[in-house]
């Protein structure tokens, strides 16, 4: 919340949106003794390492406690059973490692950036088993972080964006875990106890449980054994069981009230899962639709022929389970109408039509020659063999790439669009004001 | 996590780098027509990012027509002599392209990131539209609804961005740093594509521009292909505006705003600082007092055992969320500014009260040497972490160059940071956190008691 710093507050005429062919990194994948997979890409130009922990701990295994687990990953950064929190943020200072965390519907996770030299990267990695193994838990961290927790919600309930989403994703998995937003609720968080969040560490920081991806200037036998070193703090454990199947429902516009200049706007259903073979022809053919940032149909249909959004775009999100399809747009009130029109048509020529060659043709063209950029980072490195071992997908996912995309034809894209992108189940939200009446 | 201060004022919450080696990389040329060229190597990937940066920003409009640098930028996208409309992005995009454009107080700079094959093609695009662009008044009538679309999304309903452009607008008096760099409503409004125009004439030249490119290049190939494609646009007049410097400040300035839409109290507080710009032109301020306000923006919120997380948000837990920092390489003098939301029971009053009682504290206890050891290997840390990123390595470039000084900035910085002392911070922090300087914001939810 940097904000009074507008003298650098930069304005993005677009949003960037993730591009994307060639070989990908080499990947090493192992287990430790425990049971914890390991995916590891040595790159040696920069003397820095990341190591990222993923456990299937997201809030889809918050059961009846909206915002457990969210809360749970967060405790994980207030002190170890030798450290409390102001300890252990001075020891972890000193090591300048940046450590960060992250709570989704599928994972959560922990990321820790540290220097290869020993002297900083010992007892960073000392820090980081010690939270996933030993965390402290305590009674006063705990009423600290729900008291800042409540107060996000609070920040989430002024943001029309914010509401668009979490209501979004609660009209179309009504009884699903996903419906539920990650954060929990107003009425959950204060509820939560310390014994839900002792049990829920217990149950699902185990090894089993757990992805480690490792990419920095290190060799294989020293990510072994940092890997080692790190799964031992945990207990081998029990992976988490599948989720239940999600189930489509039947098309409906939920509107919520909100006294924002702009009404916000998500259309979508429940999409595909991270597994789904129509994985690819849905990829490029919604690239063409909404996802080649500045030149795709939405975009040109919305922004550039009509000015009636300053973000228009859509995505598949493959999630365990069939995670949504969405589009988004933000239009001053006076013009939801027209927007939503011009936005629900677009998606129905699609997908009566099929995608127009020209915008295929450009779709696959932006996939493949931004290939490269998908794996030009270590950074970016190890969040896709993170997200490769979380959900079991192929080591040469990323060799074949572009040879998948290259492959998806019109037919293909039409076909998958067709059974999946059903227009009589498409869910629509807006929030905003009731009528356009001040303008 | 926190990011660590950035140096340059740019887009991203970056670190500075500074590696040994890292101007060996790094490569400078000026054309005859005036245009910089600076290449930083980085081979780790095939790929590159060129970016061109112009000095024109918000800074450097006047009353009423703030906001068509931005305004600018976007129809920067549209159509040039040679160019249809949408027939930019569309290239850029059919060679897997990622491309953007972003606008501030400062500079308004323009990217293409993709394999390092397609240097030359974002020089071949980047000096068309640099010499040959077409504002019509149809593409403009449209983007400019984008603009004010825009202006909503990320001003008009969001609480706390109104909430710091209002403390900004009261903080300067006359500085432009008055001037939201979107622009006010009305003049955004009001604005023409004549307005545009005339702003694109007056500054899009070549010698107002730096050209960087970071990426796995070859420095001398490079410099061939931007003769090629740059070294014919003959140079303008540019013709800096008035100088309107910050009137001094002559006592603390308070606004309490209140929003039917915030949910949250919110807390902002600036206090007049002074710019690394200054010190190199000898603007009465010592190099020095720069780098001990970077350490002391450290000391109070470098990391979450930084005072401010440390005191405030945990001990005495008063906030929920704290920021403290600074732009130290604005081009004009600017605020070391706090942001804060309290916890729930705490008043905005008593929050801003605990605030100014850390300042003090650094008074009577300056940095010790605990402190000064961990911000020292944070900025040694950051500055490794920071080779991660291409666009980061050339927004450092582009952002100092742009306000006028030297890249080379960016490789003495951990030293800089290294040499201050103690004793230094104190006196920065005695110097320029005065009453008289400050600006005080409270965002109170339209309910509020």
């Amino acid at each position: 919340m940097r904000h009074l710093a507008a003298s650098v507050v930069a304005l993005l005429l677009g949003c960037v949106q993730a591009a994307t062919a060639l070989a990908g990194p080499q990947i090493e994948h192992w287990q430790t003794a425990n049971g914890a997979r390991v995916y590891f890409v040595a790159a040696p130009e920069i003397p820095m390492m990341d190591v990222r922990i993923v456990f299937d701990a997201g809030s889809a295994r918050d059961g009846q406690h909206a915002g457990l687990a969210n809360f749970t990953n967060d405790l994980l950064l207030e002190g170890t059973a030798d450290l409390d929190a102001d300890a252990f943020n001075r020891e972890l200072g000193r090591t300048g490692a940046r450590l960060s965390n992250a709570t989704a519907r599928d994972m959560a996770y922990l990321n820790l950036r540290t220097l290869v030299d020993p002297v900083y990267a010992t007892p960073a990695l000392a820090l980081l088993r010690a939270t996933i193994g030993q965390p402290r838990f305590a009674p006063a961290a705990l009423e600290r972080v729900k008291a800042r927790t409540l107060m996000a919600l609070r920040h989430k309930a002024q943001s029309p964006a914010a509401i668009a989403d979490d209501v979004f994703y609660a009209q179309l998995y009504p009884a699903h875990p996903y419906g539920s937003p990650t954060d929990g609720t107003p009425t959950s968080v204060p509820t939560l106890t310390h014994a839900e969040v002792v049990a829920f560490h217990a149950r699902h920081y185990v090894a089993r449980n757990a992805v480690i991806a490792i990419v920095g200037a290190l060799d294989r036998a020293a990510a072994e054994t940092i890997a080692a070193e790190l799964a031992s703090a945990l207990p081998a454990g029990e992976a988490a069981p599948g989720l239940p199947t999600v189930t489509v429902g039947p098309a409906h516009e939920e509107r919520v009230e909100f006294p924002s200049i702009q009404s916000h706007v998500r259309v979508g259903l429940p999409g595909i899962s991270r597994d789904d073979p129509d994985y690819f022809p849905l990829l490029v053919g919604n690239h063409a639709l909404g996802g080649n940032s500045l030149v795709s149909i939405l975009f040109r249909e919305i922004r550039s022929n009509r000015g009636l959004s300053y973000s228009a775009y859509s995505y598949f999100m493959p999630m365990a389970e069939a995670g949504p399809f969405v589009a988004v747009l933000q239009t001053d009130r006076s013009q939801e109408a027209e927007a939503l029109r011009v936005l629900h048509e677009t998606i129905a020529t699609f997908v009566a039509d099929g995608p127009p060659a020209a915008d295929l043709e450009a779709a696959r063209q932006n996939l493949i020659g931004g290939f490269p950029l998908r794996v030009d980072s270590n950074d970016k490195i190890v969040e896709y063999i993170a997200m490769l071992g979380f959900y079991g997908l192929p080591l040469d996912y990323l060799d074949t790439f572009t040879a998948r995309v290259a492959s998806v034809t019109a037919a293909q894209v039409k076909e998958a669009f067709a059974r999946r992108l059903a227009l009589d189940k498409l869910v629509t939200v807006v929030v905003g004001r009731a009528a356009a009446t001040d303008g | 996590m926190r990011s660590y201060r950035l140096l340059a004022a740019g887009l991203l919450l970056v670190a500075l780098p500074a590696v040994a080696n890292a101007t060996s990389r790094t490569h400078e040329f000026r054309l005859d027509n005036g245009l910089e060229l600076i290449v930083q190597e980085d081979h780790r990937a095939p790929v590159a990012v060129v970016q061109v940066w112009y000095r024109v920003g918000s800074a450097h409009e006047h009353d009423g027509i703030t906001g068509v640098s931005h305004a600018l930028e976007h129809m920067m996208f549209k159509e040039t002599k040679n160019l249809a409309t949408g027939e930019f992005s569309e290239l850029v995009a059919a060679r897997g392209g990622r491309e953007n454009a972003f606008t501030s107080t400062d500079y308004t700079a323009y990217f293409q990131q993709w394999s390092a094959e397609n240097v030359e093609e974002s020089f071949r695009l980047e000096a068309e539209r640099m010499q040959n662009l077409v504002i019509s008044e149809e593409e403009f009538a449209k983007e400019i609804n984008v603009v004010l679309e825009e202006r909503r999304l990320r001003t008009d309903d969001n609480p706390q961005a109104l909430a710091s452009e209002a403390a900004r607008a009261v903080a300067f008096q006359t500085s432009p740093y008055r001037q939201p760099v979107i622009g006010w409503e009305a003049d955004i409004q009001q604005m023409t594509a004549a307005d545009l125009r005339t702003w694109y004439e007056r500054w899009y030249g070549p010698n107002n521009a730096i050209l960087v490119v970071v990426g796995d290049v070859d420095p001398q190939a490079v410099l061939g292909l931007a003769r090629k494609h740059f070294g014919a646009i003959p140079a303008r007049t540019i013709a800096p505006p008035r100088a309107r410097p910050e009137v001094p400040q002559r006592g603390t300035k308070r606004i309490t705003f209140t929003s039917d839409k915030a949910r949250v109290p919110y807390l902002v507080m600036g206090f007049k600082a002074p710019v690394l710009l200054q010190a190199v032109t000898g603007d009465r301020v010592e190099d020095w007092e720069i780098y001990a306000l970077e350490v002391l923006a450290e000391t109070l919120d470098g990391d979450d055992s930084a005072r401010l997380q440390q005191n405030l948000v945990r001990g005495r837990e008063l906030a929920t969320h704290i920021d403290a920092g600074f732009s130290a390489t604005s081009m004009l003098p600017t605020l070391f500014y706090f942001s804060a939301v309290p916890r729930d029971g705490v008043s905005l009053a008593d929050l801003e009260t605990a605030v100014l009682g850390e300042i003090d504290a650094l008074l009577s206890h300056p940095p010790t040497t605990a402190e000064l050891e961990r911000i020292k290997a944070q900025v040694v840390s950051a500055s490794v972490f920071e080779l991660d990123s291409m666009q980061h390595q050339a927004i450092v470039i582009g952002s100092l160059r742009a306000v006028g000084l030297d890249w080379r900035l960016k490789d003495t910085y951990v030293d800089k940071i290294k040499a201050v002392t103690a004793e230094q911070v104190r006196a920065v922090a005695a110097k320029y956190f005065k009453p008289a300087s400050l600006t005080v914001a409270h965002l109170l939810p339209e309910d509020a008691p």
